[in-house]
């Protein structure tokens, strides 16, 4: 089985190496139990539906979608945090998917995660340096260099590093997320996923985040999954992006050409929706505007999971669920009626090796 | 719902005048000064956005309006003028009065301010029959099934028995709107109301708004941090930093022609989907001071890399443009400086000192 492998229009050079993480038709249900004294499962909750795509070394990739949509368990599912139901995950090439704890050691240290909540995700009763320390040691440090190896973490993540000896509820919330991305970089990763790691912060200190990101990636060639539900955020950091709904790919897009040209009418929405904090901008643009909310993922609609809300469905979308199709440029979308393609773009697509087994066979129309 | 609005506005011209605002809490560590001094008026059917960070004193100044923010710490100097009264310093009964018949408030998480043990529509019913003692109960819940359709909630009348775990974010942020609306009032504060949803309800809930806006004549204060959903609803912008107006101007005023540099830090450090994104984005250093022990003089002079020795003085929030009366804001800069400052690469941003530390 081959996972697709597209070259990268920019950041040159990183086509022709292997990807790091492959993902193949991977599945996560969670059961829905009911009954007073034995619980019966009754149904499951489609979270990560058949979801194909690899990462390449030195790429960030992000993830869209509304709430529900499953960002967030796909990435725990990745770094095995909630387990799969169906499908691989491989890190460079090993199947993880099924490995123990001792199996998993050595992967968690190359793959790290960083989380929404900095407030959360840190320990309130270990002050910076002994939170710092245990990723420390398991990156085999000697003790006599903790000292000044936390120092330089905080240095690199922007903090004082004279701060080591203070606890978690003395920083702010943009200083927290900077330790928690100090703790990813503490074992020296080579892939970091982060689950909405600026969502929480203020504008002026999002920025800031971004800004770090972008500069630790730089330094220390990292590949990140950013997962978000900002598109603007997540349209800054990324080489390539990822829209979900309800558990599926909807497109995948070089981010150069996410919002110059959505191809899924799902993406123009979101797009759409998203106000441009520019008021002539904002007054002139089309905007497709969806109605209605996201359905009950327990029970997804048949065909296009879309197909309920979206503005271009015919009676096909309720039946097949579309193929994922590729496009020039490795832009891909899984869309019977896609749009901002040509009619000779849409006669040499291909069906994408991504597309969900349970996809059918019928080709997109414009 | 007849359009009382534009007769409150009748009332010595503006709906709403908020004048030199002051809000201290008293705390363990000191006394918090969240609003020093913050001046603003609002006119019927109009919206007045109110942005900041967290900390800037927003929220404050939207709850001291509706008389949340009282108790024993609270001390409070100057005033609120609705329709020529004084909210500052009215009593709970009068307050009572107004709150939720003329003023009502919206919040930011709809799930804490619904009581989940009370159906919806009893939950609406309770707040019409507060203010309209004649009402009997069988009407007012038909009223509450109509101001729920309103707001676009479907099946109105099946779901005014439904509890609120049983909505949506989005759903649930509507039956707030339709309960604000309950008694048609001239003023509505919705602070931060679509923070907690995703962008394609936030979508959705501010047409609402926006509709409801024109249908009634109601003024509305929104307070939120995000500056798309102000390019997209607002007609003027109140910018707050660190408790106090840092400027003040209509939307095209402060997204074109922004003269403080907390509002050029502001709008630079958007990731907007429509940009090219090769740039790093021009964030602002640091982080807002805290209000326990404010910088002496200028709130962002720590921050700022273009102050200079004035800045130690407080500016006033006069108006420095002379073709712009009504744009004031709290710099020293000369406007001419300003605009050559304000331009980092090919848009509006703050310029950098350094690489950013915290």
């Amino acid at each position: 089985m081959s996972v697709e492998v597209e070259p990268q229009t920019d950041g040159a050079g990183a086509a022709d190496r292997a990807p790091l993480l492959e993902v193949e038709h991977l599945r996560v249900l969670f059961p829905v139990k009911s009954g007073a004294v034995v619980a019966r499962t009754v149904g499951h909750v489609h979270a990560v539906d058949d979801v194909t795509f690899a990462l390449r070394e030195g790429e960030t990739l992000g993830i869209v979608g509304e709430s529900g949509c499953g960002k967030t368990t796909l990435i725990r599912t990745l770094v095995r945090l909630v387990d799969a139901t169906d499908g691989a995950i491989r890190f460079r090439g090993a199947d993880i998917t099924h490995a123990d704890r001792k199996q998993l050691a050595p992967i968690r240290r190359e793959m790290q995660m960083v989380f929404q909540d900095p407030q959360a995700s840190l320990n309130p009763r270990k002050r910076i340096n002994q939170i710092l320390a245990t990723p420390l040691k398991i990156r085999g440090v000697s003790k006599d260099k903790f000292e000044p190896e936390t120092r330089a973490l905080l240095d690199k993540v922007g903090l004082h590093p004279e701060h080591l000896n203070r606890y978690p509820h003395e920083f702010s919330g943009g200083q927290r997320q900077r330790i928690g991305i100090a703790r990813a970089l503490a074992v020296e990763p080579k892939l970091i996923l982060l689950d909405e790691p600026v969502s929480a912060l203020d504008v002026s200190i999002q920025a800031q985040v971004i800004n770090l990101l972008d500069e630790i990636q730089d330094d220390l060639h990292l590949s990140y999954v950013f997962v978000a539900h900002d598109l603007g955020v997540v349209r800054h950091v990324s080489d390539r992006i990822i829209v979900m709904y309800l558990g599926k790919l909807m497109e995948v897009s070089p981010a150069e050409e996410l919002y110059t040209k959505p191809i899924h009418p799902y993406t123009s929405a979101l797009l759409g929706a998203i106000p441009i904090p520019d008021p002539n901008e904002n007054r002139s643009r089309e905007r497709t505007m969806i109605t209605g909310e996201p359905p009950n993922p327990i029970n997804p609609p048949t065909g296009c999971r879309f197909h309920t809300r979206c503005p271009r469905a015919t009676d096909i979308c309720s039946t097949a669920e579309p193929q994922l199709t590729e496009y020039s440029n490795g832009h891909m979308a899984a869309c019977h009626h896609p749009q901002n393609v040509t009619a000779s773009e849409v006669v040499s697509a291909v069906r994408s090796d991504a597309s969900p087994h349970s996809a059918g066979d019928e080709r997109p129309s414009t | 719902m007849s359009a009382d609005g534009a007769r409150g506005a009748s009332t010595d011209g503006r709906l709403l005048e908020v004048q030199d605002l002051k809000v201290s809490f008293r705390t363990e560590d000191g006394v918090v000064q969240a609003v020093d001094g913050v001046t603003f008026g609002i006119d019927s059917g109009e919206v007045l956005a109110i942005v900041g960070e967290s900390g800037s004193g927003k929220s404050v100044t939207a709850m001291t309006l509706m008389g949340l923010t009282r108790g024993p710490n609270t001390s409070f100097g100057g005033r609120a003028l609705f329709q020529g009264k004084d909210l500052v310093g009215a009593s709970e009964d009068e307050l009572r009065k107004v709150r939720g018949a003329q003023i009502a408030m919206v919040f930011q998480d709809p799930m804490s301010s619904l009581d989940p043990v009370y159906r919806v529509g009893d939950q609406i019913v309770e707040q019409i029959r507060v203010h309209d003692k004649k009402i009997s109960k069988a009407q007012a819940l038909d009223r509450a099934a109509e101001l729920m359709e309103k707001v676009g909630i479907p099946r109105a009348g099946d779901r005014l028995r439904s509890y609120p775990h049983e909505f949506s974010g989005g759903m649930r942020q509507r039956v707030m709107i339709a309960m604000a609306l309950v008694n048609s009032p001239k003023l509505l504060l919705a602070d931060e109301p679509t923070t907690a949803l995703d962008v394609t309800i936030q979508a959705q809930i501010l047409d609402e708004l926006r509709t409801l806006r024109e249908e009634t004549g109601a003024a509305v204060i929104l307070v939120t941090h995000d500056l798309g959903v102000v390019a997209d609803i607002a007609d003027r912008i109140v910018v707050m930093y660190a408790g106090r107006v840092v400027e003040h101007g209509t939307l095209d005023e402060i997204f074109y022609d922004p003269q403080h540099p907390y509002t050029w830090g502001l709008l630079g450090s958007i990731a907007r989907v429509d940009r090219d994104r090769s740039q790093r984005l021009p964030a602002i250093p640091g982080m807002p001071p805290s209000l326990l022990r404010p910088p002496k003089g200028c709130h962002f002079r720590p921050r700022c890399p273009h102050a200079f020795e004035r800045c130690t003085d407080v500016p006033e929030l006069a108006a420095r443009l002379p073709d712009a009366p009504a744009h004031l804001d709290r710099c020293w800069l000369e406007p001419e400086q300003k605009r050559k400052l304000r331009q980092v690469g090919d848009q509006i941003g703050l310029a950098s000192r350094e690489t950013v530390i915290s």
